[in-house]
Formats: structure tokens, C-alpha cells, sequence
């Protein structure tokens, strides 16, 4: 039986959870990047007077950290939804243990559980996207959808480490090294808000290194029509590998927890 | 249905020996038949359980299941059997309806199919009026019944229940016997592990008792008793911190009306065929104990045999 099929199986399930809690959901989706691109982007922006050649070719401050603020908020939605539910799934209620009691295998258990991450991660990229277009940050409609599409593949990779992390760990302690040390740094220095040429060298490089400043290069690259064609394929290619090798750790560690 | 040859089952652990929970043992089990595993906690149950609901990889040894190997055919086996685990595993934050109609969906089979048989099954486990209500109100019966409905959604060959009514009052721990008693009437094989006597005597055809990891007696419950232990057994108790200086001299009193004495600390088990005559015998020899009860013999005798202690602490 395919995996597709399997995971299938699982629609249900994820619909009637997906019922549960849409409608606690779907208000903070839109407060959000309302209040982020209102206090961060508007507010703050209209402090910043910089040169438009210091902010990697941005027209104002707005439109230089609107890119960012998405991507940053998928790598955030992702983060969540791979951290907290999982440890449910693996040990609160245990529902992935009456998964495993079935048909359902390892793959297709995870295969279901990131399907539903990746449609959140549609949704909050959609209206996130939505609520940004009036304030004119993207140059153009097709480059609008790019973001779009490149801000959901930057929260699917970024959530996929994190997702084969948590589907081993014992319990909720774990997760304070993803936040502490992976997410709010990131969060900060990526270059979400600033350019990471105002970063010391060595900073600099290490901000590179990380999983986010890729997709928020790849997503203000997009956003402001400034593509380059060398490094956005460097930034694909990277978040690619991340999505598909941790992927495959995913499903053997989750094979491992399932089979003791 | 179920055919173990020297099946293992070892836990490895850190910077520690690995932990051998099961350590060979061969079962069979047949179509239609009630087998049970019976046991003190820590003896091997619910380990020999997940191997057979082939989700835990076996360590040694060799098993089928339904004639197929878990190793390669675990997808396959699951889809044709029911688990009703030790620990829940229901999404409590769901109905009672959505979890069974869910999990039914897991097996593939149809949606409208599925609504049917979750409605007959909520029937069977007599919680209808409940379909409604969220996991989490229901009380600690009302879940197992539950686990108990969602094992039977896929109309499974064989039902493996691990340790179905631990931690039930006395009334709900019926209601599921009864229930469970009326599947095996419908021609269901059941596998069910408990450390529980009276719920082995009630619902298994045949049962091997298990300590440490391994089998330590096989057979019919009567054939186990009538083995082991004897027709009846006088339970006498004397005072706090007299059973067992008492021992010597109900032994003697008793003679050979009593095939063993047993010293517990609470009370003496006298095995006899008579129970009666031979707590007489002990009044007749001037001893005075502060109560006496004549019952009929049980499984939990047998494991005090076989094992030197008591089931339930
Ligand atoms: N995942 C595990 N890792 C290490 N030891 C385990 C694990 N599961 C069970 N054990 C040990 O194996 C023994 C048998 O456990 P179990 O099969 O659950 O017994 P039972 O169901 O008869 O109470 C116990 O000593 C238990 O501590
Ligand atoms: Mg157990």
C-alpha cells in the first residue's frame, strides 16, 4: 500500500482535530502579521531613514521587513506545530501509539502529521501574504505569490529537523534548546530585521549558516524583485536537503520510538 | 492463530546489560479459543503482547501470527487483528464517536461503513448515549470499553486485550467480562493478559502463567488448579505476628487431611480436599484461631505454588 494512500487513511483524523481548533486559530492569523507589520513595519520603519542601497535594495524599511516577518512567522508556526503536538502524539494521549496499532506504518503516520503542518503552514502563509499586499511590500503580484510559495518551503524546512527532534524526546524540557537556541536567535539575527551586513564578520558568516536567513534571502529576493539567480539556488538547494534528510531521520526515529 | 517458538524479547539499556523481559517461551493459540497470560507485574505480559500485535520487534525465537511473520508482514497482520493496549492511547480531546470513527478510517474501510459499525460497536459496549461526549469526561470503565469497541472496528480475527479491567471498580470490571464473554460467543479468538485470578478463571479456555519472562504452567484453569492445588483451601488467621509461629502446630493438628500448609503474613492457607474437617482439626487441637473461611481453591493458589508468592500485592 502507498504511502500516499496510508497517509490518506489519516485525513479524518486531521480534519476533526483541524474542526477543534480553527476557530481559536484563524483570528490570531490575521492579528498577527496585522500587528507585526504595524508595529514593526510601520511604527519602527518610520524611525529607520536608511539608504535604500543599505537595505539590500528595499524601497523603505516596510517592504525590507515584510519578507522577513513572513518568513520568520512560518519558521514559527512550523516550529510549533512540530514541538508541542508531537510530544502529545508521542506521550500525553499517546494517539500515535493507536496509529501504530493499525495498518498505518512509521512513514505513514509521519507523512500524515507533516501534511497537516504543511496545510497550517499554507494557511498562515496565505493570509499573512494577504494581510501585507495592501501596504504595497511586494513589487508585483507573481512576485507575491513567489514569496508566498518560498515562505511555506522555508517553514517545511525549518520544521522538518525539528519535527524528527521531537518525535524521540522524553518530554517538554527538551524543547527549550530548539526555542533558546534555534528559534529566538534566528528570530533576531537572520536578517529578518536588519541586514546581516550590520553583523561583526564572524557573526555574519554564522547568520548565513542558518536555515532561516536562507529563506528570508529567498523570500526578499522574491518579494522585492531583486533575484539573483547564483544564490537563490544556493538557498533552494539548502532548504531542499534540509527538508528531505531530516525527512528520512524523521521516519527512522519515529520507527524507533514507535517499536520498543 | 498465534504460534511462539523460544520468543525473546530484550530491552537494551544504557551502559546496563540488556534487560531480558521475555526469555523464551512457545505458545499456541487457536481459532475461536480464549488464551490468557497470567501474571505478577513485571513478568513479561505486555512485552509478549507487542510482539504479537506485531509492533514490537521480537529479540529471539521465532513467531506467526495468523500464519504470517511480523517482521515483514506487521502492516498486513494489524489490519486483520484488534488491540485494546495496557496504557489508553484514545484522543481525549475528541468525542467518543470521532474516536472510533477515526480510527476505523485508519483500516480503510469506507466512511459510511465505518459510521455503522462505530454506531454498532458503541451498542455492543453499551455507551450510545455517550457518543457525543469528550474522552476526557469519561470515567476510567467507560475509556476501557471504549478501547475496547475501537479494537473491534476493523471485525478483527483475533483480539489481543492487555490487561483489560486494571484499575476498575468491581462493577465495571462486569460489565466488560460480560462483554468480553459475549464476543468469544461470536466466535472471536481473544488473547487477554491479567495478574488478576478471578478475571483468568472467568474468561479463559487455556492460560499459561508467566513469571520473570518465563512460562512456568500451561493448561485449562481446572486442570492448573487441579494440578497445583487442591478442591478447597481453609484460610485461618491468628493474631498479628502469630501466623507463622502457629505453623508447626496447625501442620501437625491438620496431619494428612491437608496436602501442605502455607504461611503468609496475614493468615495460613490450609490446601485440603476438606476444608471444613480441616479447620475442625485444628479446633480440636486447642488452637484458637481468630478466623477461619473455607473457599474453593483458585488460580491465585496455584501461582503461590508455583512461584513461592502472591499475585496481588
Ligand atoms: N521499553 C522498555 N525498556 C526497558 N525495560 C522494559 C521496557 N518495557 C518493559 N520493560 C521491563 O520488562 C519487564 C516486563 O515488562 P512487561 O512486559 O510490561 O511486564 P507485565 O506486562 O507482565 O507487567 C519489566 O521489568 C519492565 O520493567
Ligand atoms: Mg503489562
Amino acid at each position: 500500500m502507498s504511502t500516499w494512500s496510508m497517509a490518506l487513511r489519516q485525513s479524518d483524523y486531521y480534519w476533526t482535530l483541524y474542526r477543534r481548533t480553527w476557530k481559536g486559530s484563524v483570528f490570531s492569523s490575521f492579528l498577527t502579521p496585522l500587528l507585526y507589520v504595524l508595529a514593526m513595519g510601520v511604527l519602527l520603519g518610520g524611525f529607520v531613514e536608511a539608504d535604500p542601497s543599505r537595505l539590500e535594495g528595499a524601497p523603505s524599511y516596510l517592504a525590507f521587513v515584510a519578507p522577513g516577518l513572513l518568513a520568520a512567522q512560518t519558521m514559527q508556526t512550523a516550529v510549533f506545530e512540530t514541538t508541542y503536538p508531537v510530544l502529545s502524539a508521542t506521550k500525553w494521549q499517546r494517539v500515535y501509539f493507536g496509529m501504530n496499532a493499525t495498518p498505518l506504518r512509521a512513514l505513514d503516520i509521519a507523512n500524515a502529521a507533516l501534511g497537516f503542518v504543511l496545510l497550517r503552514l499554507v494557511l498562515i502563509a496565505i493570509v499573512f501574504v494577504a494581510v501585507l499586499a495592501p501596504f504595497g511590500v511586494f513589487v508585483s503580484v507573481p512576485a507575491a505569490i513567489g514569496a508566498l510559495l518560498v515562505s511555506i518551503l522555508v517553514g517545511a524546512a525549518i520544521g522538518m529537523p525539528v519535527y524528527a527532534y521531537a518525535v524521540g524526546v522524553p518530554n517538554e524540557s527538551s524543547f527549550s534548546l530548539i526555542f533558546r537556541l534555534g528559534v529566538i536567535p534566528q528570530f533576531l539575527f537572520s536578517g529578518a530585521f536588519f541586514p546581516i551586513s550590520n553583523l561583526s564578520p564572524a557573526l555574519e558568516w554564522l547568520a548565513r549558516l542558518t536555515p532561516l536567513y536562507q529563506g528570508v534571502d529567498l523570500t526578499r529576493m522574491l518579494s522585492l524583485g531583486t533575484w539573483h539567480t547564483g544564490p537563490a539556488l544556493v538557498h533552494l538547494a539548502y532548504l531542499l536537503v534540509l527538508l528531505v534528510v531530516f525527512h528520512r531521520v524523521a521516519v527512522r526515529r519515529l520507527a524507533k520510538r514507535l517499536a520498543f | 492463530m498465534i504460534s511462539a517458538r523460544g520468543l525473546r524479547k530484550s530491552f537494551q539499556q544504557k551502559g546496563q546489560e540488556p534487560f531480558e523481559a521475555v526469555r523464551g517461551i512457545d505458545v499456541e493459540v487457536r481459532r475461536g479459543e480464549a488464551f490468557g497470560f497470567l501474571g505478577p507485574n513485571g513478568a513479561g505480559k505486555s512485552s509478549t503482547m507487542r510482539m504479537i500485535a506485531a509492533v514490537s520487534p521480537v529479540s529471539g525465537g521465532s513467531l506467526r501470527i495468523l500464519g504470517l511473520d511480523p517482521a515483514t508482514d506487521g502492516s498486513q497482520i494489524r489490519g486483520r487483528i484488534g488491540v485494546c493496549p495496557q496504557e489508553d492511547s484514545l484522543d481525549t480531546e475528541l468525542t467518543v464517536a470521532e474516536n472510533l470513527y477515526v480510527y476505523g478510517r485508519y483500516f480503510g474501510i469506507g466512511r459510511a461503513e465505518v459510521r455503522r459499525r462505530a454506531a454498532a460497536q458503541l451498542e455492543f459496549v453499551q455507551l450510545t448515549e455517550r457518543g457525543g461526549a469528550k474522552v476526557e469526561d469519561l470515567s476510567g470503565g467507560m475509556k476501557r470499553r471504549l478501547t475496547i469497541a475501537r479494537s473491534m472496528i476493523n471485525d478483527p480475527e483475533m483480539v489481543l486485550l492487555d490487561e483489560p479491567t486494571t484499575g476498575l471498580d468491581p462493577q465495571a470490571r462486569h460489565v466488560l467480562w460480560d462483554r468480553l464473554f459475549r464476543l468469544k460467543q461470536q466466535g472471536v479468538t481473544l488473547v487477554i493478559t491479567t495478574h488478576y485470578m478471578d478475571e483468568a478463571e472467568q474468561l479463559c479456555d487455556r492460560l499459561v502463567v508467566m513469571d520473570k519472562g518465563l512460562i512456568v504452567a500451561e493448561g485449562s484453569p481446572a486442570s492448573l488448579i487441579a494440578e497445583y492445588s487442591t478442591r478447597e483451601v481453609a484460610e485461618v488467621r491468628f493474631g498479628i505476628g502469630e501466623n507463622e509461629s502457629s505453623a508447626g502446630a496447625v501442620e501437625s493438628a491438620v496431619g494428612r487431611r491437608a496436602e501442605r500448609v502455607e504461611v503468609l503474613p496475614d493468615r495460613l492457607l490450609i490446601y485440603a480436599a476438606d476444608g471444613e474437617a480441616a479447620v475442625a482439626a485444628v479446633h480440636d487441637a486447642g488452637l484458637q484461631p481468630v478466623a477461619t473461611l473455607v473457599r474453593r481453591s483458585s488460580l491465585e493458589d496455584v501461582f503461590l505454588r508455583l512461584t513461592g508468592r502472591t499475585l496481588v500485592d
